[in-house]
């Protein structure tokens, strides 16, 4: 018996995947002539609750719109068109095989497969590979400036861990003209009356009624006021929790809360040790450093990178002749080069900035260098394709790429883990969706470049629109619960409660300071490179500064007006407990896959060693009552039509 | 190689809500290193006041990639502060220097309300883009996005103006609070593209109608453009100007044939 098997024994909660019959090409057709549909003029029967607008959320609200269905749409932000995908540089991969070099949908789904390190479910990767050609016209119609050719089609360009040219690309604003597309059309329902926006509101709790998702409890962030709103469904697109590092490429107001107080509530939180560190941001310069940014992943196709053979080499990089750089990418992975997946480049930079060949002042970067690109393409090629990164890495670093090499490392980017959903999107509470990032379905245990734009707009326009209304046509005209309901008055209480609680600590130290601390410890022992050792020690520091935050908490002003301290604090005490259940996850999965990687299980070549026998398995944890005693519920993954093989990129 | 600025001077303009009235407060920050950005140098401050038991100061950021439009500070008079083409949040304390006096303030304009301190409320802009400022194409059923070819000339001129990241620096720079830049940005994008033909006109005429609701009206200061972190030309405008009159022609004639 395997350690799948015996785990799976032992679940709590009974995880039904609802994969559709039929070959893995045929399961979405095969769905979609299956479900249940929801009449047009019976749609605006129902009320469904869009938390989010970001590429997922914005996409998935003014889909169901238009069907007919009332929508509710929240975020926290000012408007809906600040969400975090805006900040996606590179592209959106699209199996259009425009390019004649032999893409398809079946490739698309290999390397997504593959590049996920046999950690998804293939069902869901297929269906996102057969939509993802969609996706391309649907942003086009919508106004998209995708970047063209003379001839006035369609351009394209690589991306790490795929042989094919195949990602779409606005130059290095991809996330902002495909967020502002969504957007557009999410604002066109908003004036049309289709969707209700509530802009500064954060979702604060899930209610679940007999079972079922029934509203949500928000926070409304100018006045402090707590309220109530039913839904007959409940869509969470609240994005990725990479923000637990303190320092990582998300925007500063990323947060876990939706989904947490989701996992709180009963949703299962499925492999939360699954973090991507992205090879190209650039390295912090000092220690009051809020955030690090990203170099797109683009920037590969012409960009070399490498660092001094020599660890005590003191040379400006033009200076060090060309025997004397370790163009470590191509020498390690010949056939993808400087365009090796994420995971396999990022920890290959460590290994050198750990072996002290790292360079800048700090000595913690490596370069990666266009003087190659720019003596082959010409000045003008380079700005045209890179103009605008070059110029954010200039106004950041303060040194020109067209002179001096770039100097990047790798950085926390995206989270592969996130709620546990089955193909429909649902959570395990009926009623609750999760999409985009805050799910963890479709990339494993490591996501390619421009998959993330990809599936947030899959499952937002795509998959939802069919899957929700799968789920409410047989809710037609029976009586949901209102906010008058006692789970809503005590939910809404809970909050209160739990937001006048950090006020009254009145201890010494900032919501900041506490996310710093904590920041360090996830990215000392659960960042690029973890150990049994280390997480077991993580799992003591954890409670121990958990435990000086409950009590030397530091919140000024009050909840009754707009408080940023105060929704810092809120999102801190979520990461405390979301970090722990990382850890844990880590220090759970004896193996090395995609973005986990544990020292103990390494190849001769210090690549990631995967166990199929005991971990071809999403953990998917359930809250236990406190942050330290979760409970592992597994469900097996098996593959089909992609066969289990080592992961190689030589 | 970092250098140290000492004894930074900030004038912060707090105000406790909408209807409060507002004053400035000084703090004074005695060493930042000048690789720091300018909303790090607010952070340090913010934590500091925390610790000293004050409210911390409020301003609006996010991303701080300079992408996200969040970030909204009139920084010594000017919006975004000294920086050509560049955020508040991508302005770094290398463009000052010891000693120096910062004054930092909201956007001003009365289609901006302030909300609290240094944050104020865009939904105006908002409202715009709700009154026509998209493409109508509903999901599901578009045509394959190579069958309507599109000069690169073409794409790379929506290209520029889609660039717009809607922080209203535009106004905020404007001394009519106009926000023409901003509603010509997005009016540029669609109405180049050959997807944005069939409601060029309905979409100009509407768009400019909520703006001259809520906004001042552009007296070609050219202010905005100055103060766009995108360097979003002027000449929209001008085209929003001139699809605008064609509007009121071309809409009547629609309206007639009905």
């Amino acid at each position: 018996m395997t350690l799948t098997d015996e785990l799976f024994a032992k679940n709590t909660v009974t995880l039904d995947s609802k994969i559709p019959e039929g070959p893995v090409a045929d399961k979405w057709d095969n769905y979609k002539q299956n479900m249940k549909l929801v009449n047009p003029n019976n749609k605006r029967k129902f009320k469904v609750i869009v938390v989010g607008t970001g590429l997922a959320g914005a996409s998935a609200a003014a889909t169901l719109a238009e069907l007919g269905y009332q929508v509710d749409a929240f975020t926290f932000h000012d408007s809906a068109r600040r969400a975090h995908s805006i900040a996606a540089q590179g592209g959106i991969n699209g199996a259009k095989n425009y390019k004649g070099d032999g893409d398809s949908v079946h490739r698309l789904f290999y390397d997504t497969v593959k590049g996920g390190d046999f950690r998804s479910r293939e069902a869901n990767v297929h269906r996102l590979a057969q939509v993802s050609i969609d996706i391309i016209d649907q942003m086009v119609a919508q106004g998209v400036p995708f970047a063209r050719e003379y001839g006035g089609l369609l351009d394209n360009r690589s991306f790490g861990g795929a042989q094919v040219s195949r990602t779409f690309y606005a130059r290095g604003q991809t996330g902002q003209q495909l967020l502002l597309g969504a957007y557009q059309q999410f604002s066109r329902q908003v004036g049309l009356g289709g969707i209700s926006l509530y802009n500064r509101t954060e979702l604060i709790d899930i209610v679940v009624i007999d079972g079922r998702a029934s509203g949500i409890v928000v926070r409304d962030l100018v006045t402090g006021e707590i309220s109530s709103h039913a839904a007959h469904a409940v869509v969470l697109a609240t994005g990725g929790y990479g923000n637990a590092f303190f320092l990582s490429t998300n925007a500063m107001a990323c947060n876990v809360t939706a989904a947490w107080r989701a996992h709180r509530k009963g949703a299962l939180f499925a492999n939360p040790c699954y973090t991507q560190i992205h090879p190209t941001c650039i390295p912090q310069s000092d220690d009051s450093q809020s955030k690090l940014t990203l170099m797109s992943e683009s920037l590969r196709n012409d960009g070399r990178v490498w660092v001094p053979v020599n660890p005590n080499e003191t040379r400006l990089a033009r200076d060090i002749p060309e025997e004397e750089r370790d163009y470590y990418l191509e020498r390690l992975y010949p056939s993808f080069g400087n365009l090796a997946p994420r995971d396999v480049s990022s920890r290959a930079a460590k290994r050198l900035v750990d072996n002290g060949q790292g360079v800048g002042a700090k000595k913690n970067g490596v370069y990666l260098d266009f003087s190659e690109a720019i003596e082959r393409l010409g000045h003008d090629v380079v700005q045209e394709r890179y103009g605008n990164l070059f110029e954010m890495y200039e106004r950041i670093a303060g040194e020109n790429p067209y002179e001096t090499p770039m100097r990047i490392y790798p950085a926390s980017h995206y989270t592969m883990g996130g709620l546990w959903v089955d193909y429909e999107l649902q959570t395990n509470i009926p009623g609750l969706y999760a999409a985009g990032e805050a799910n963890f379905s479709d990339h494993g245990a490591n996501r390619l470049g421009a998959s993330a734009l990809m599936q947030g707009l899959s499952d937002g326009y795509f998959v939802l629109p069919y899957t929700i209304g799968n789920g409410l046509a047989p809710l037609l005209n029976k009586p949901m619960p209102g906010i008058d309901h006692p789970e809503f008055k005590a939910a809404e209480e809970a909050a209160r409660v739990r937001y006048n609680a950090y006020l009254a600590i009145n201890g010494t130290k900032s919501p900041d300071y506490f996310h710093r601390e904590l920041g360090k410890i996830i990215w000392d022992y659960c960042g690029m490179e973890r150990t049994e050792e280390g997480l077991k020690k993580a799992l003591e520091l954890l409670p121990a500064l958990y435990q000086e935050f409950k009590t030397d908490l530091r919140v000024t002003g009050d909840g009754d007006s707009l408080n940023q301290t105060l929704e810092k604090a809120g999102r801190v005490d979520d990461f405390f407990q979301l970090g722990m259940l990382m850890c844990r996850d880590a220090l759970d999965r004896n193996e090395s896959c995609g973005g986990h990687f544990r020292s103990e299980y390494q190849t001769d070549e210090g690549e990631a060693l995967r166990d199929d026998v005991n971990y071809c398995h999403v953990a998917a944890w359930q809250w236990g009552g406190d942050p330290m005693t979760p409970n592992l519920n597994v469900e097996p993954l098996e593959f089909e039509t992609v066969h289990l093989a080592t992961r190689s990129y030589k | 190689m970092s250098n140290h600025l000492k004894n930074i001077t900030l004038r912060i303009w707090r105000q406790a809500g909408p209807a409060a009235k507002g004053n400035f407060e000084t703090h004074v920050v005695d060493e930042i290193t000048d690789e720091a950005s300018f909303l790090e140098m607010l952070d340090l401050l913010n934590d500091k006041l925390i610790t000293e038991g004050k409210e911390a100061v409020v301003f609006d950021h996010d991303c701080r990639e300079g992408i996200c439009g969040t970030c909204s500070l009139m920084i010594d008079g000017q919006a975004h502060g000294p920086q050509r083409g560049t955020a508040s949040c991508q302005l770094h304390m290398r463009q000052f220097k010891s000693n120096d006096t910062i004054t930092i303030e909201p956007w001003r304009a009365s289609a901006f309300p302030i909300i609290k301190d240094l944050m104020v409320d865009r939904s105006a802009f908002d409202r715009i883009i709700e009154s026509g400022g998209y493409i109508t194409a509903e999901t599901g059923g578009a045509p394959d996005a190579n069958l309507i070819p599109i000069s690169k000339i073409v794409a790379d001129a929506a290209m520029d103006s889609a660039a717009c990241i809607g922080c209203g620096a535009c106004v905020a720079a404007c001394p009519n609070g106009a926000a023409n830049l901003f509603t010509g940005a997005k009016i540029a994008h669609l109405s180049r593209l050959p997807q944005g033909q069939a409601e060029r006109y309905s979409r100009v005429e509407a768009m400019v109608e909520t703006m001259d609701e809520k906004f001042g009206s552009c007296t070609n200061h050219g202010e905005c453009e100055a103060a766009c972190p995108k360097e979003i030309s002027i000449d929209v405008i001008a085209l929003m100007n001139k699809d605008y009159r064609k509007a009121k022609f071309a809409n009547r004639k629609d309206l007639a044939r009905k």
